[in-house]
């Protein structure tokens, strides 16, 4: 259970870095990634996963 | 409509939509004998007359709030700030091109430090530039961290920099203080209505609480926050600027309203900029084929909102990185290779020696201006009423100093005159009373906006192509003033019914308007020639940056 940035689509504005309530968020190579091993789909923490709510690409970030 | 998010009753927005209606037919019809209500006077253009001393000392170096600053001062934007918290319908920011100049686009984001280094770079080698601003490419305040870490080191290495940031408002609340902090004189809130049902068609979702929120909600949530955020800017004495972006069939009418809450909330200036919705952009606007306006359109709200709070006219809506003079941008000087590659000295006593030269010139441009607004107190009795646009071409300096075919832009004066005892323009009826002669009267002149154009002179001779999208640019003026024009363009200008003028280069721009008009009401009056309605003309979208000039001269 985590999510994915998909690299190509990812305008690497930084949105959604600070919002990961589990800190798996980081920038890498001109983009950002998703730590899966952290990622915990927000369970827990919020109703919808933060960086998913604040992207402002649609599509960008999906379910592995 | 919710009516109790409303905040303008529907009587106030009948009246608003009556007085841009009035304007609009006015323009269509050329320079008729009725106008806008209220004294053309941009209280952005105002000198320290019109403003308290404290409020004077903020803004008259600062190119951005102040008209006449805007000739002599450069600012600067660092691109610290990526991240957004809503979503607009006018905004993409992944689009990115070095020929593209709009808010929200920039060619390489920047850490704070970065940022520091740049502006240091900019500052020694431009003296002018006194003010560097965060607008982004998201929101300054949706990035809180390294908006201030980089406001906290310029105010220690750049000490004489004015800052200043931009924002929607949804964090600006929580964001007062920490603005108080570190002295940021000046912010700009980005307010597109005061009405959320009109929000909800600019703004698909915020992002608040932790919650994607859309529509009316969202868009109530938003006003909320600006108008609070205004507030409390006011209270603290910091002055702020509202921008709105003009969205023709959204929010065109609905400024007027937005203009008037602004106004009693405080604001000093509110910057009406057209709306920039290119297909290629792919913005939701620019995808939906919703339009911009036209110059007129434009300039008609601009008038309809006169006598509320002083608009600002001389935005070039330029790019979350931009550099220099607000009509041109050098930001391509200053790379992060070639800041490596500068020999930085911050000279503190050098900017200032270099802006007190600056000061003086811009002391003799306003004295210029006085002394030509008391030559041109005479006028025929036909002319009451009379109002005609002229396009400039500068260089800077307040001066005409450009020569028609380099010109990348042009800037736009509103002149008039009216007779005495006409507080600004004659009621219907009482011109044939005035008796014909000279009659003591005032001619003004008013800075009314910018065109940006492409060039037309390229390597020294024309390029016949681009002279068309020029008229078609300024097709609303009656002259253009330059220094200098070839016999070709001069030819198919007077053609197009634009008198080419250049018996004034390098003279006061003001000055050379006014006395352009003398002479122009003079040749009416002999029956020289006859005075006609000028149409309207389009606006070219985007602003002017060094790429462009690069790639349109390869």
């Amino acid at each position: 259970m985590a999510l994915k940035i998909i690299a190509s689509m990812c305008t690497a504005c930084s949105a959604c870095e600070p919002e990961c309530p589990n800190v798996a968020i980081r920038e890498k190579g001109g983009t950002y990634i998703i730590d899966a091993v952290k990622c915990t789909e927000c369970e827990g923490h919020f109703d919808t996963p933060q960086c998913i709510a604040v992207c402002p690409v649609d599509g960008c970030i999906k379910k592995v | 409509m919710s009516t109790s998010t409303a905040f303008v009753s529907i009587g106030d927005l009948r009246k608003g939509r009556a007085a841009v209606s009035e304007i609009l037919e006015t323009a269509a019809a050329g320079c008729g004998t009725s106008g806008g209500a209220g004294k053309a006077s941009c209280g952005s253009s105002g000198g320290p007359d019109d403003m308290p001393a404290e409020i004077w000392e903020k803004v008259k170096n600062h190119p951005c709030y102040s008209e006449e600053a805007h000739h002599h001062y450069a600012r600067m934007h660092v691109a610290v700030a990526p991240a957004c918290n809503i979503q607009c319908n006018y905004c993409n920011r992944k689009y990115d091109c070095s020929n593209e100049s709009r808010p929200g686009v920039v060619s390489q984001k920047l850490t704070p430090d970065q940022a520091v280094r740049k502006v240091v770079a900019v500052a020694s080698e431009i003296p002018q530039m006194t003010v560097l601003g965060i607008a982004g490419p998201g929101d300054a305040l949706a990035n809180p961290a390294k908006t201030f870490e980089t406001f906290r080191r310029l105010q220690a290495e750049a000490p004489d920099i004015k800052l200043c940031l931009s924002t929607n408002g949804l964090q600006l609340p929580q964001y007062v203080d920490e603005i108080c902090k570190y002295n940021v004189d000046h912010v700009t809130i980005t307010i597109n209505m005061v009405d959320p049902a009109v929000g909800a068609r600019i703004y698909p979702w915020i992002f608040w609480d932790h919650q994607r929120i859309t529509g009316i909600e969202a868009a109530t949530i938003l006003h909320r926050q600006q108008m609070l955020g205004l507030e409390m800017l006011t209270a603290r004495g910091v002055l702020t600027k509202v921008n709105s972006v003009l969205i023709p069939g959204i929010n065109d009418e609905h400024l007027i309203e937005v203009n008037r809450e602004v106004k009693k909330r405080g604001a000093f200036l509110h910057n009406i900029m057209p709306l920039i919705s290119e297909a290629e952009h792919g913005t939701v606007f620019g995808l939906t084929g919703q339009r911009g306006p036209s110059a007129q359109e434009l300039k008609a709200v601009q008038d309809a909102c006169m006598g509320g709070a002083n608009l600002m006219r001389h935005c070039r809506q330029c790019r979350a990185d931009a550099v220099g003079l607000l009509g041109e941008d050098r930001s391509e000087e200053f790379t992060p290779d070639k800041i490596e590659q500068m020999e930085v000295v911050y000279d503190l006593d050098k900017r200032r020696a270099y802006q007190q030269q600056v000061e003086v010139e811009r002391q003799a441009q306003h004295a210029a201006k006085v002394a030509a607004m008391e030559a041109a107190q005479t006028g025929d009795a036909a002319d009451a009423g009379m109002k005609v646009l002229v396009a400039v071409a500068t260089e800077g300096h307040g001066k005409v100093n450009q020569h028609f075919g380099h010109a990348t832009e042009f800037q736009i004066y509103e002149l008039s005159w009216s007779p005495h005892g006409a507080a600004h323009l004659p009621p219907e009826g009482t011109v044939a009373g005035l008796g014909s002669g000279p009659a003591p009267g005032h001619a003004e002149v008013l800075f009314v906006g910018h065109r940006r154009v492409d060039l037309y002179c390229q390597g020294g001779y024309g390029e016949d192509e681009q002279l068309p999208s020029i008229v078609n640019a300024i097709n609303d003026c009656h002259a253009v003033l330059v220094s200098k024009i070839g016999a070709c363009p001069r030819d198919e200008l007077k053609a197009a019914g634009i008198e080419p003028v250049d018996e004034y280069a390098h003279e006061f721009i003001e000055q050379a308007a006014l006395t352009w008009f003398g002479s122009y009401r003079a040749r009416v009056a002999s029956g020289e020639i006859t005075h006609q309605p000028r149409g309207d003309a389009s606006i070219r979208q985007g602003a002017f940056t060094a790429g462009a000039e690069a790639a349109s001269a390869a």
